[in-house]
């Protein structure tokens, strides 16, 4: 029946009835299944990004021969490629950049990937120096992308494959390696 | 599991035991979680003390899926929309995350009423609760402040057009207002700072400050105890586990809620035993918002229509009227809460209270009713019963004096038309904001076909791609800019002839195909209303050619004029996906020949290198093709077409020295490509 506040709080608590474990149970069933549904589409979006990849690698083209200067000294190129940025679709885009060089009277060109493998940075050329050098941890390279001891580098300069069309068009191979580890592994 | 490879250690529940002492040595933990856990509850467990607990669940909710939505939000004018899109239609599970967002942030409305409700009714806000009471009031406003925010974050055409109404009542504050706007904006116009802030209103500056005062507001309850409803018939009870079960019921019941409303439409094609069709679940996506394109289904989001309604008590007051509207009377209400404390210290203050909020939430869902009813009551009113009133003000142009006079002066006709003319006028309204409603799903359905093209959205944004496409923008074009003479209807169709009687030019449906060619060669249509029959053209040469010397089967026999129809249908190239079939390639050559030769088509028109002057008739070379269609919109009156014959066909892309043409040259080329059925179609799968 009916009772006051005041003799409310001398009633007796029970906090251990028979139905506890059952109600327990229950509440914490209920309150995580309500929690749920958050909690699983927040973690399905949150890893969307593990569904999707990287295009293929392809040949792209890049400059002409006659651009490449026949000294070997390596000269810088810009790498332009239509690019896909999760709702956006850049044309000819600049993705990134390349080193090519040929030796004298050498219709070959050598492409080394302007990506330091050591973390990242971008490699600069000291042209005075005759040599590459990363302006983040001081990694140097020759000028073939060789290591230069002691270097915090784990492997020379990638190489990316080079070939030059019959036209005289010269085209790289794009592709990112994995970097601060000794092997050139490809980044898918 | 597996149990841990050292034995030397004490057994897990000592470990863990001990633990938990170390940490409830240092923090006293405890003693916290007892004191949150066990809380006395008079008279035992209620269902009604749980609308408290579901608010501060829906919040949780907000937060958890509204965190996700930021990590792939991007605020900008050229990104917000199109981000959203990409969590919509591209992530994995996006549609169930917005819809969880979005269902939950309505749900949280009515929680809030109910717990409102309750606490009222309960006399919760009396002495000394009533400094919670107002915390309450002021979390009740930062809830509604998210939710409007928030509508505009997608950057399409509802949230884009709701949300300017609003700011723009914010301009309406005395003094302060313009410059209030104009803070809020982000400048003097919607923008890329408009998301910003609005942004870092809805996820960082409101959502922040009512953490903190849900932390007071739960303090403070937790210092006052619960409120328990008199009389207690049970005995006392501990807040865990009994009223946290009952809690915990209630928010699986808000969730199951906000599940049902997103899964509904699902169940509903299965049920028509049709697929899903992509954006049908989760939260809706209109198509971007345009500021040069009118929107007459902006509405605010439903737990807002009252107050848009209610706006409209005050129409004819001017801005003065929209100030009461928006703000005065919203402030005494507001004003009149914050009093109840006070007021209710009285019994019959607390009685009062009560009224008024009922009044208030019955007011309420009154004008929400009747926003709904005028936005939709066409879908009940009879519209043939009324045709004759539309038919009365259309013949008299509205004026009263006239349809006075139709009525032969009766007052008691008089007064019952004017009761019709009512129900004549909402239902006009009401099917005009319905198919605006339609037209902005269809934009919307359109816009999200154009998003997944595999070029992907430019940089410019998803909006110039909506801009550009010949099947969203061609009716639009061709309505604002055509239709007052050109028709476009089926001749299929079952009132095509009444349809076309009304215009006054050429029915442009199909032109390019060889349907319409038939029909321009046929004696029976070339006058008809389809072809020539409303223009000045309707006794002109190539009426009496078709009507007298095609149907002489000595110089035309059907095999030539066949031969004509594909010659000049192949001119236009592919229309409407119409690709002239292998077998007629010779008969379109023969058709080529027939066009070229001045015993035929060529004595009129010029085709390709006939030598027949320019000027007499239009020239046929590339006729229908998306060339000849934009040199023909651009200016008719140049000698390739019309020449001086052109019959009032305005010369669209024609400018006069020093001003601008009617239409751009882009828009031109839109309805080129709209009559032509030229615009993207994306690949079928299996094609």
């Amino acid at each position: 029946m009916a009772g006051s506040p005041e003799e409310s709080v001398k009633r007796p608590l029970t906090p251990d009835q028979r139905r506890g474990f059952l109600t327990r149970t229950l509440a914490i069933v209920c309150g995580g299944l309500a929690t749920l549904p958050p909690l699983v589409a927040g973690l399905w979006v949150v890893l969307d990004p593990l569904r999707r990849q990287g295009g293929a690698a392809a040949f792209l083209p890049v400059t002409e021969l006659p651009s490449v200067p026949d000294d070997g000294m390596p000269r810088q190129f810009t790498v332009v490629d239509d690019r896909v940025d999760a709702w956006t679709g850049f044309v000819a885009e600049p993705i990134g950049a390349v080193y090519l060089r040929r030796q004298p009277g050498s219709q070959q060109v050598e492409a080394l990937s302007a990506t330091c493998p050591h973390a990242g940075c971008f490699v600069e050329i000291d042209k005075a120096a005759r040599c590459f050098r990363c302006p983040c941890h001081n990694s140097t390279f020759t000028l073939d992308g060789g290591i230069v001891a002691p270097s915090p580098s784990p492997r020379g300069m990638d190489s990316l494959e080079c070939r030059v069309e019959p036209t005289g068009g010269v085209a790289v191979k794009w592709q990112n390696f994995l970097t601060g580890v000794a092997a050139k592994v490809v980044k898918s | 599991m597996t149990q841990s490879p050292s034995s030397s250690h004490p057994a897990k529940p000592g470990m863990l035991g001990q633990l938990a002492d170390f940490f409830d040595d240092r923090t006293g933990y405890r003693a916290f979680v007892h004191e949150a856990l066990y809380e006395r509850v008079p008279g035992g467990a209620r269902w009604r003390y749980v609308w408290g607990s579901t608010l501060v669940f829906a919040f949780m909710t907000q937060v958890i899926t509204g965190l996700v939505l930021w990590a792939s939000y991007s605020a900008s004018a050229q990104t917000a929309w199109e981000s959203v899109y990409y969590i919509q239609h591209e992530m994995a599970g996006g549609w169930l995350l917005r819809g969880i967002h979005h269902v939950m942030a309505q749900m949280m409305v009515v929680l809030l009423a109910l717990h409102l409700m309750q606490v009222v009714i309960d006399g919760a806000y009396r002495a000394p609760r009533e400094v919670n009471f107002w915390l309450g009031l002021i979390l009740m406003m930062l809830v509604l402040g998210m939710a409007l925010t928030g509508y505009l974050l997608p950057w399409d055409q509802k949230g884009y057009w709701a949300t300017r109404v609003a700011t723009n009542l914010a301009g309406l504050v005395p003094l302060i207002g313009p410059s209030l706007q104009q803070v809020v904006v982000g400048g003097p116009d919607y923008g890329h700072h408009t998301l910003t802030r609005f942004f870092a209103l809805h996820a960082g500056f409101l959502p922040a400050t009512l953490v903190a005062l849900l932390v007071l507001h739960l303090t403070l309850f937790r210092k006052h105890g619960l409120c328990a409803r008199q009389p207690l018939t049970r005995p006392d009870a501990m807040f865990w586990p009994d009223q946290v079960l009952k809690d915990a019921v209630a928010m699986l019941a808000v969730m199951a809620v906000v599940l049902g409303v997103i899964l509904l439409p699902a169940l509903r094609a299965v049920l028509e035993g049709r697929p899903i069709l992509p954006g049908e679940l989760g939260a809706e996506l209109g198509a971007p918002a345009d500021p040069s394109q009118p929107y007459a289904a902006a509405r605010p989001e439903w737990y807002f229509l009252f107050l848009f309604q209610f706006l409209k008590v005050f129409e004819g007051w001017g801005a003065s009227g929209e100030f009461l509207g928006a703000i005065v009377v919203p402030g005494l209400v507001m004003g009149m809460m914050f009093l109840m404390p006070i007021v209710g210290r009285w019994d019959l203050g607390h009685r009062f209270n009560i009224g008024f909020t009922v009044a208030l939430l019955a007011g309420v869902g009154l004008l929400t009713a009747l926003a709904m009813r005028e936005d939709y009551c066409a879908t009940w009113i009879d519209a043939a019963a009324l045709a004759d009133v539309g038919e009365l003000i259309e013949k008299t142009g509205g004026d009263e004096a006239q349809i006075a006079a139709a009525l032969g002066n009766d007052p008691e006709k008089i007064r019952a038309f004017a009761v019709r003319k009512k129900s004549w006028d909402a239902a006009r309204h009401s099917r005009a904001f319905m198919e605006a409603s339609e037209q902005a799903e269809v934009d919307a359905a359109r816009a999200v076909v154009l998003a997944g093209r595999p070029e992907r959205i430019p940089p410019t944004g998803a909006l110039e791609l909506v801009r550009g496409d010949a099947l969203s923008q061609g009716p639009k074009l061709f309505a604002a800019n055509c239709a007052s003479c050109h028709g476009h209807v089926d001749p299929q169709q079952p009132d095509a002839q009444a349809l076309l009687a009304k215009t006054s030019a050429a029915n442009l449906h199909g032109f390019g195909t060889q349907a319409w060619v038939r029909g321009l060669l046929d004696p029976e249509q070339v006058a008809g209303p389809g072809y020539f029959g409303n223009t000045a053209h309707k006794d002109g040469e190539m009426v009496n050619f078709v009507q007298h010397d095609l149907t002489d089967r000595s110089t035309w026999k059907p095999e030539d004029i066949a031969a004509v129809i594909a010659g000049l249908a192949a001119e236009a190239g592919v229309v409407h996906g119409e690709v002239t079939p292998a077998p007629e390639v010779a008969l379109v050559e023969r058709g080529r020949v027939l066009l070229a030769s001045s015993e035929h088509c060529g004595s009129c028109h010029t085709f390709r290198d006939n030598g027949t002057a320019a000027g007499s008739a239009p020239d046929l070379t590339g006729w229908g093709s998306r060339e000849w269609l934009v040199g023909i919109i651009t200016d008719p009156t140049h000698e390739r077409f019309y020449g001086d014959t052109n019959d009032r066909m305005p010369s669209f892309g024609k400018a006069e020295q020093g001003s601008l043409p009617m239409l751009p040259a882009r828009q031109i080329a839109l309805i080129a490509d709209w009559l032509r059925g030229e615009w993207y179609r994306p690949a079928v799968a299996g094609h």
